[in-house]
């Protein structure tokens, strides 16, 4: 167990607007242990999806540190930083994001193009993901077809096709009713508490935040408060 | 090609749009193969024009006549190695619209000139035996539906008989065949002695001559050589390679080769913006899913080469189809209705037809896939 997966040391991160420059973070630290299931709260423009964004390698702080597992992924290239999220990072998004030409069976294999794995692989390991998110009776099925939380199934299936180290999710129940968000969260701490996965999700909704094992509070781009479940 | 799936399923999401961009490029390169055959036709010979040999003609005109005892002349000239005369004939089988070259020549020295010609032993005896014998090519022969044997009567325009008769009858002793794809088969050789015996006027004259060389490297020289030969006569000469002379010929009608250029260019042109517009449309329509694309993984390169690849896959459909089409209706026989010397796509056009598609793919897709390598995963996802 690694006490410091996920280590954010003195992170700024500013956007420009024009000529205006916006400070989203500022000098933030943060350290996750491996296994941990963090939600971070806050208000629209507080920095949580970008904090996320910074640990996913899906953007550059301005200032400070990123090290996830050992890398300093602030100081990959491109090239290599998008084959570090290939390996290491798994991704659940509010609006699914999932690619309407293609079946779920389809999406879930495409992380898996970026491997070495021989089609008949990639499709068993599709359809294994399905099957623990339970979706493995409408792996022929088109998004459009599908309902908010199976597309999000979908999604979580997608996220973990390739054993990632890190699972990412950007309000995964922002989108669902009450029921299917839940069915969404219990998934998501199964993944957690079963299969040992570290999960960072952020959330506005306290009914959410309350599944996991900390919550963290960002406000103006700072850790406001932190709260022990 | 395991991102040829993605790339197939991108180009269904909008289907009539698919359609009409494939459409428009399968209309370009099927006008681009039938062009080529036509044009192919219209250039006949030149191609397979003999390196080693030159046309000499009337420095005036093609239809100003040179004295026959030239041959003997020529053949003397250091570097020649053999002289044959033809002259145009102009005569009409059965209607005027059943045009077709019919020259007066020597059977040997023109059998000898002109090795491509094929006949059988029999066939090229029974040519030098018969003194009204006429071959033709296979193609003319077919077209008319001539056999060995046949009596054929050739109306003529310029070359009438001793008594104002028009009327010209040759036997048909051969139908030669050509030694390669190009060479034309829509002509009919009758014999000089006969013809320059029977006609009203004229006598001792003919039309061009066709002269072979040792050494083809020396071509000008020896045409210069010719020329020298014959200057300050009453009938001076031109010679010139054969190719040029074929093609000087073939631009009579019209600089076939710009005519096409000038067409082909103007359809890919709008085709290269029609296809262009649906790529650019395509892009910018997922800006989302390329992100989450890149958010999976994908490398700025390698989601510029799905963009490439999915412009290369609608040009490579579309040209394809459009190539093949064009061979097709070439196959079903050329408009002319057997008038073309030859109809066929020449294999360069096939191969310039598939460097058209991997260009146009290049072109169409380069700028949105180029936006598509530049797109930044965070600010597309906020979109």
């Amino acid at each position: 167990m690694n006490p410091e997966l996920i280590k954010v040391t003195n992170v700024d991160k500013v956007f420009k607007r024009g000529s205006e420059e916006v400070h989203v973070l500022g000098g933030l630290d943060l350290t996750i242990p491996e296994g941990e299931f963090l939600a971070l709260m806050g208000p629209s423009g507080s920095g949580k999806s970008t904090l996320l964004n910074l640990v996913g390698g899906l953007d550059r702080p301005s200032q400070g540190s990123v090290v996830v597992d050992g890398e300093h992924i602030d100081k990959l290239s491109n090239r290599k930083l998008a084959s570090w999220r290939a390996r290491h990072i798994g991704l659940v998004f509010q609006f699914y994001n999932l690619m309407p030409v293609l079946t779920a069976q389809k999406n879930v294999e495409l992380p898996l193009l970026l491997t070495h794995l021989s089609r008949s692989e990639r499709k068993k390991r599709a359809a294994i993901a399905l099957d623990i998110v339970g979706l493995s009776h409408r792996n022929g099925h088109y998004p459009r077809t599908l309902s908010g939380g199976e597309q999000q199934r979908v999604g979580i299936a997608r996220a973990i096709v390739t054993d990632p180290t890190v699972l990412l999710c950007d309000e995964p129940t922002g989108d669902l009713d009450r029921k299917s968000g839940d069915e969404i969260l219990d998934l998501l701490q199964e993944l957690n508490r079963k299969q040992g996965k570290t999960i960072i999700m952020v959330t506005h909704d306290i009914h959410a935040a309350a599944r996991a094992s900390r919550t963290l509070y960002l406000n103006k781009g700072k850790l406001s408060r932190q709260a022990e479940d | 090609m395991k991102y040829l799936y993605l790339m197939w399923s991108n180009l269904k999401r909008k289907k009539t749009r698919t359609i009409l961009t494939l459409l428009s490029i399968v209309v370009a390169f099927t006008l681009f193969g039938y062009l080529g055959a036509i044009r192919q036709g219209f250039s006949q010979g030149i191609d397979v024009a003999g390196l080693d040999r030159l046309i000499v003609r009337h420095k005036v005109s093609i239809i100003q006549l040179l004295p026959a005892n030239y041959e003997a002349r020529m053949e003397r000239i250091e570097g020649v190695s053999d002289a044959a005369h033809q002259t145009w004939f102009g005569g009409v089988y059965q209607k005027p619209s059943n045009f077709f070259a019919q020259m007066p020549v020597n059977p040997e020295e023109f059998l000898e000139m002109y090795p491509e010609y094929l006949l059988t032993d029999e066939e090229r005896e029974a040519w030098l035996n018969t003194r009204t014998g006429v071959i033709a090519g296979r193609k003319i022969a077919d077209r008319f539906g001539w056999k060995v044997g046949d009596r054929i009567p050739i109306q003529a325009t310029i070359w009438f008989r001793k008594g104002g008769e028009r009327t010209w009858e040759f036997d048909l002793v051969g139908i030669y065949d050509g030694a390669e794809k190009g060479t034309d088969t829509t002509q009919f050789f009758f014999r000089y002695d006969y013809f320059d015996e029977a006609r009203q006027n004229g006598q001792g004259l003919v039309g061009w001559y066709t002269v072979r060389i040792d050494d083809p490297d020396r071509a000008v020289e020896i045409s210069q050589r010719i020329d020298d030969e014959f200057a300050n006569s009453r009938a001076e000469t031109k010679t010139e390679p054969e190719g040029a002379f074929l093609q000087g010929f073939a631009n009579q009608i019209g600089d076939i080769g710009m005519i096409f250029m000038s067409i082909i260019a103007a359809v890919f042109f709008t085709i290269l913006l029609v296809t262009g517009n649906t790529m650019a449309y395509a892009v910018r329509e997922r800006t989302n899913e390329l992100a989450v694309l890149k958010a999976l993984g994908f490398t700025d390169s390698g989601v510029l080469g799905l963009v490439l690849g999915e412009s290369l896959v609608l040009s490579a459909i579309g040209g394809g189809v459009g190539l093949a089409l064009a061979w097709f209706l070439v196959s079903m026989g050329d408009p002319s209705n057997g008038a073309l010397p030859a109809f066929f796509i020449p294999p360069r056009d096939m191969i310039l037809g598939v460097v058209l598609i991997v260009l146009m793919a290049f072109i169409a897709g380069i700028l949105p896939a180029l936006q598509a390598q530049r797109l930044r995963i965070a600010d597309a996802l906020r979109r």
